[in-house]
């Protein structure tokens, strides 16, 4: 049997907001990657997807790549595009 | 190198009278206040919040790089949070340099790269509504998206 982990995952901005809350427990599968964390709030935010493709994924405060590994413990952000403001 | 998240009025002058130095000639700031609209509607106040752990990491990371890239001598970058009204500054950039070349390219660097990829945002209140102001797309080192759907 696949053993699981736990990572927790905090939301910002916008996303506090679709989502409801500022953070949870998420309990992934052994060998789970950022791309399959994204692809799973993908699914959860319906009409919203736009958002969380041009999203940001920090895992322990760094930004991080669809293909990175996840730990058990780890801090996930899911970061909305920041506040750009016209040049 | 002054590098601060704060959540009380930035003392501009006092940041920008401590930076300098002897051996500066030039010292550049940009000082980044809240307008009283967007595309014409009409702005209360805005609220800005942060993953504030990794927004200092972030910041810090931009100083010292302005630093190395430029060649400036010293660099402050303040930001505040919380709510803010009409003529605050909510972000602070400062740099000094012996010349003024360097301090321009280097505040302007700093300021259009801590926009793009520090983890703070805001809630702009109007007299008719609230939004989360549209950011601008992360660089694409930084997104996700485009990685997840070839695993796909």
């Amino acid at each position: 049997m696949l053993q699981s982990m736990r990572v927790r995952v905090l939301f910002f901005g916008v996303l506090k907001e679709i989502l409801g809350g500022e953070d949870e427990v998420l309990e992934l599968e052994q060998g789970a990657r950022v791309g399959d964390l994204a692809a799973l709030y993908e699914g959860r935010v319906g009409s919203q997807k736009d958002l969380i493709q041009c999203m940001a994924i920090a895992v322990n405060r760094e930004y991080a790549k669809a293909e990175s590994p996840l730990h058990d413990g780890d801090e996930v952000a899911l970061l909305p595009p920041v506040s750009g403001g016209l040049r | 190198m002054r590098v601060e998240i704060v959540d009380e009025v930035i003392a501009s002058a006092e940041i920008v009278a401590g930076l300098k130095a002897g051996s500066d000639g030039a010292v550049c700031v940009f000082d980044g206040i809240v307008r009283d609209n967007t595309r014409g509607r009409k702005t209360l106040h805005l609220d800005y919040e942060a993953y504030r752990e990794m927004a200092l990491e972030q910041m810090r990371t931009l100083a010292a790089e302005a630093v190395a890239k430029f060649g400036v001598r010293d660099v402050a970058l303040v930001h505040r949070l919380g709510r803010l009204v009409v003529g605050e500054t909510s972000v602070l950039v400062a740099v000094a340099s012996a010349h003024r070349g360097p301090a321009f390219e280097a505040c302007r660097w700093l300021i259009d790269t801590l926009k793009r990829t520090v983890p703070i945002w805001k809630k702009e209140q109007f007299v008719d509504g609230a939004v989360w102001a549209d950011g601008e797309p992360f660089p694409e080192e930084i997104r996700v998206t485009a990685a997840v759907k070839e695993q796909r």
